[in-house]
């Protein structure tokens, strides 16, 4: 299997924070990744380290196995939405389309206009006169326009309204059938993800907590319910995530290794939002815990 | 040509959701062996899901056996699961309103009704699985 994005032990510092540590992850080709983590976990220090805009304190990172920072064949390669999907904001959508032709060495302008054409995206006005969703399509058509075989995303859809949400990822899935572009995007809507991807990131405090396709993943953790359990071993459970106990009955949300037999134990499917939430809140109480001096 | 639509609540797969709604379409016969089912690239745009979804849902039917992908053309239905019941269908819908109507009268609530179909169900496919009668 193609792998288009690695990396290995990865870390950026700035000052004296770690925004990013350790971070091993690999991205087969041909998928549409979710990178998910709460705000400051490293999400856009990891997508700039990709795209060769920050250069690593610790560890490498590959894109189509060169490293990105000031390289710029593999440059040509990558698409990059940043967050909040800035332009220049004077000019008409047309002009950037033509600015873009400029700055690329690979340009398919026609494919740019053919889909801002359909979306019904005026070519003669300012796009700071635009609305968040028709900036962010136009932002998404440049990118596209570049033809590159991995698409990077930073929160593409946070502030978008439903609606443009929906179109937006409309449009990025519809040009993913036609072009195969591997894609990496940000995200915090969770409800979105789950339509849109099938690999996830999961990064929180700084760290990798969970990395691999979405339909095994899902399908290898599961939610136990059962007799109050102590802390003795269940047959086919690797690690248990998440446990909640009552006097006679105890919840566990768990990562299997083999299939769960015991009769004692219900078992029930996870949805992927369950799965990022769980390993989410794990590493949200073990750092508050650190933080206060409180043991957990 | 049918047009899938998701149930985002569902805790059912979304690409099991299209292979769910091609064999209902199937077995109603809304499609036939010959249909096209919609291109890979149309379903992504107009539902927003992941390609690697479709394609998933239609390598499965054709695992099935129940469509074929033509290179450079599409996916179509190979196979039909109405098969010879098609006919018989509506004529078991009108013994089944019959029946409906008979169980109402006699103070079922729909839920009792589904349960009821459902044990009886079971219990009677069981038995012919059985004593070898078919199902």
């Amino acid at each position: 299997m193609d792998i288009v994005v690695e990396t290995d032990r990865l870390g950026k510092r700035y000052g004296r924070t770690w925004a990013l540590q350790e971070c091993s992850l690999h991205l087969p080709a041909g998928r549409v990744a979710a990178l998910v983590g709460p705000n400051g976990a490293g999400k856009s220090t990891l997508l700039h380290l990709a795209v060769g805009l920050l250069r690593p304190d610790a560890g490498t990172v590959r894109v189509f196995d060169s490293a990105p920072y000031d390289n710029t064949t593999v440059l040509a390669e990558i698409g990059f939405v940043a967050q909040d999907t800035p332009l220049y904001r004077d000019f008409t959508a047309a002009e950037l389309i033509t600015m873009g032709a400029k700055l690329n060495r690979r340009w398919d302008a026609a494919l740019a206009r053919r889909r801002l054409a359909q979306l019904g995206i005026p070519p003669d006005r300012a796009v700071g006169t635009l609305s968040g969703g028709q900036r962010a399509q136009v932002a998404l058509a440049l990118a596209l326009a570049k033809r590159p075989r991995l698409l990077l995303l930073d929160e593409p859809v946070a502030r978008l309204d439903p609606l443009a949400r929906r179109e937006f990822l409309q449009s990025l899935m519809g040009s993913v059938a036609e072009s195969g572009t591997t894609v990496l995007l940000s995200s915090h809507l969770l409800a979105d993800l789950e339509r849109v991807c099938d690999y996830l990131i999961v990064l929180h405090a700084s760290r990798v907590q969970l990395a691999g396709g979405v339909d095994e993943l899902v399908a290898e953790h599961k939610q136990l319910v059962g007799p109050r359990h102590g802390n003795d071993p269940v047959a086919g459970v690797a690690a248990v995530l998440r446990a909640s106990h009552t006097d006679r009955q105890s919840t566990l949300l768990v990562r299997t290794n083999a299939n769960i037999d015991d009769p004692r134990w219900t078992v029930h499917e996870v949805t992927l939002e369950d799965l990022i939430l769980a390993y989410l809140a794990e590493g949200e109480t073990q750092s508050s815990h650190e933080a206060w001096g409180v043991p957990a | 040509m049918i047009e899938f639509v998701l149930d985002g609540r569902s805790k059912v797969n979304t690409y099991m959701q299209l292979v769910q709604q091609v064999k209902q379409a199937l077995r109603v016969g809304l499609l036939e062996p010959g249909d096209q089912l919609p291109k890979v690239r149309d379903v992504a745009l107009a539902l927003a899901i992941n390609p690697n979804t479709v394609l998933k849902a239609y390598r499965e039917l054709e695992i099935e056996g129940l469509a074929e992908g033509r290179p450079g053309v599409g996916t179509f239905v190979k196979r039909s699961l109405a098969g010879a019941s098609l006919p018989n269908q509506a004529k078991l819908r009108e013994d089944l309103v019959v029946w409906l109507h008979q169980a109402q009268a006699a103070g079922l609530t729909p839920e009792d009704i589904t349960a009821l179909m459902e044990t009886t169900m079971r219990a009677t496919l069981a038995e012919n699985a059985v004593s070898g009668r078919p199902p």
